[in-house]
């Protein structure tokens, strides 16, 4: 394999009902820091049918190039059309690095792309470096539970292909002055290749929290003690105009829905200010949540390893702790 | 209807501690078991087995010792099973352990495949759809639940804001999720006979069809360039005060870290 054939940085940019998702935006900016860094340009690769977002905007984040693939086999994911589209765009262009958002989707269709073109794919990457004497892509991702870190490179197969989770990437500030194209590639699709049935299509609209969007979190752990107990960490995260979050025992006990769990089965998050309320701290949960600017734990065992990752450590109960907290805090302006 | 089930043994990951000390994982005295998310997998075999009659064989690839996880399997009401072990697998990533499987499963037959949705000493959800994949066979992941209908499987696909109700026929590949189902236990005479009666099969490269460069670590695209534990950040003030001055603590942190005004 010849890799001088290869070139520039390809993000898969994902959309739901028309609109593309956040991790996308933020791979395109990642993307445009290691395009930088190879000399290369950035392609955003769109798979869907009549878009409902203005695609200049992922320019303005940094793309040079817009490859929108407008067919109506691709408006609802589906793994062998969406398979079929990105190979086709992917052979035509050959990329050096690939870029997908580690949600539901790209995790099923990543590993079957790379499985149809040969090449290796490196699972929720937390760090995306440029190695600057081979220029391969250096991605590092956890393993064992997020108990140890490990780089993974792909030295003889192109393209270079990994998978980052929501939130781990930082999105850029939009520069509506930056200027590229749009071009519409067309796919054909044959029945053969719609070879599963969509009998249904349901919208879980229920509070659907983002808790990786959230400033500040209040995330509570197995010490709360019983789901009473969550609406006092409801109270404070509404006081400090935040979101409740929770470790993966009190989803597991149906405490709280498990869109919002932290750590290395639920979501990775790092928002300004983290308050661990009775969370032990797991590795596993750890991994979720360590690079939160700004982290509070209270927990009566002062053992807990969540200490170690804690910015402030309060030894003591979380009911006693919480409403004296709450008798200080001002309330907080409805905006 | 003949259904392979894709299983792995990992160490209990959720067992695992670091020496507070050196930083280095503490693997002595883990478990081992049979990774959550296939377990389902095997149970919603076995449940299909129970209401429409099925052959389940269940898979593994890895060193002598999965034969345990494979006795387990056999004991909980699989009726085959098979350990895929060699040197010359040793060290794959996923592309070249999915390479691995699929030549195994080509020498079966089936009308489904299950794996588990991932591994939780890996967490890449990789090896499913790439077997898929090799097979040239349609997949869906992340299966919350499923039922035959026909020559078919419906199954309920999970997605973040949702989920579809898919139809599939078969032969297919479906990847579960460790939430679908609570596994059943295994029987005494379950136990008895999965290391009486049944046997474990073992595969070697003998008895797969695919070239030797595809496999173990001389076959995997990926390499791992390095590995490390976390650096430990410096530990931030611990106090052990009562709640009021707790209070008035964290107050005063949020406020110098411009949080709160």
């Amino acid at each position: 394999m010849n890799h001088m054939d290869y070139k520039d940085v390809m993000v898969f940019c994902e959309q739901r009902d028309g609109r593309v998702e956040k991790v996308s935006k933020e791979l395109i900016s990642k993307g445009r820091q290691l395009a930088n860094e190879l000399e290369c340009c950035v392609r955003a690769l769109v798979l869907g049918h009549e878009m409902k977002d203005d695609l200049n905007e992922l320019i303005h984040l940094g793309a040079d190039e817009v490859i929108l693939v407008d067919e109506k086999e691709l408006a609802v994911y589906m793994t062998e059309p969406y398979t079929k589209a990105m190979v086709q765009v992917v052979l035509d262009k050959k990329p050096d690095v690939i870029l997908v958002g580690a949600s539901t989707i790209g995790r099923d269709l990543a590993p079957r792309v790379s499985a149809r073109i040969n090449t290796g794919l490196t699972a929720d990457c937390t760090k995306l470096e440029v190695d600057e004497e081979t220029k391969n892509l250096l991605m590092t991702r956890p393993a064992f539970g997020g108990n140890i870190m490990a780089t993974i490179i792909c030295p003889d197969h192109r393209p270079q292909m990994s998978t980052v989770r929501p939130g781990v990437m930082t999105l850029a500030e939009a520069d509506t002055a930056r200027i590229g194209v749009i071009s519409k590639v067309p796919v054909a699709f044959e029945t053969a290749d719609m070879n599963v049935e969509i009998l249904e299509v349901v919208k879980e609209t229920k509070t659907k929290v983002n808790i990786e969007d959230a400033n500040i979190l209040v995330s509570g752990g197995r010490g709360v003690g019983k789901p009473e107990n969550m609406t006092s960490l409801e109270n404070l995260a509404t006081r400090l105009g935040g979101t409740v979050s929770a470790s993966r025992a009190v989803v597991d006990a149906g405490w709280i829905d498990r869109n919002n769990q932290v750590g290395q089965t639920g979501k990775t998050v790092r928002p300004d200010l983290y308050f661990a309320c009775g969370i032990s701290g797991a590795i596993q949960h750890l991994a979720g949540m360590e690079e939160s600017e700004f982290i509070v734990a209270i927990n009566k065992d002062e053992t807990a390893p969540i200490f170690d990752a804690a910015d402030l450590g309060i030894v003591g109960d979380v009911h006693k702790v919480i409403p004296e907290l709450m008798k200080l805090l001002p309330v907080h302006e409805e905006k | 209807m003949n259904i392979i089930v894709c299983i792995k043994q990992v160490p209990d990951t959720t067992e695992v501690r670091l020496d507070p000390k050196t930083g280095t994982l503490i693997r002595d005295g883990v478990p081992s078991i049979i990774n959550p998310d296939d377990k389902a997998g095997l149970e919603a075999a076995l449940a299909l087995k129970d209401e429409h009659g099925a052959h389940v064989t269940v898979l593994t690839m890895g060193p002598p010792q999965a034969d345990k996880a494979l006795r387990e399997s056999l004991a909980m009401g699989a009726d085959r099973a098979i350990l895929l072990t060699d040197r010359k697998f040793a060290g794959a990533d996923t592309w070249a352990t999915s390479m691995t499987l699929a030549a195994a499963i080509r020498n079966m037959e089936y009308d489904l495949i299950i794996a588990g949705r991932q591994a939780i000493d890996g967490d890449t959800a990789q090896v499913g759809p790439q077997i898929a994949e090799k097979l040239d066979i349609p997949q869906v992941s992340y299966v919350e639940d499923i039922k035959k209908d026909g020559n078919s499987v419906v199954v309920k696909r999970v997605f973040e804001d949702g989920y579809h109700m898919i139809k599939a026929q078969m032969p297919c590949l479906i990847t579960t999720l460790s939430e679908m189902n609570t596994a059943r236990y295994m029987s005494v005479q379950g136990i008895f006979d999965a290391y009486r009666e049944k046997e474990v099969e073992t595969w070697t490269y003998d008895n797969i069809e695919v070239k030797e460069e595809y496999l173990g670590l001389k076959g995997s695209p990926t390499r791992v360039k390095k590995s490390f534990t976390k650096s430990v950040k410096a530990p931030g003030k611990k106090y052990d005060v009562d709640p009021q001055q707790a209070a008035k603590i964290i107050l005063e942190n949020l406020k110098e870290k411009y949080i709160i005004d």
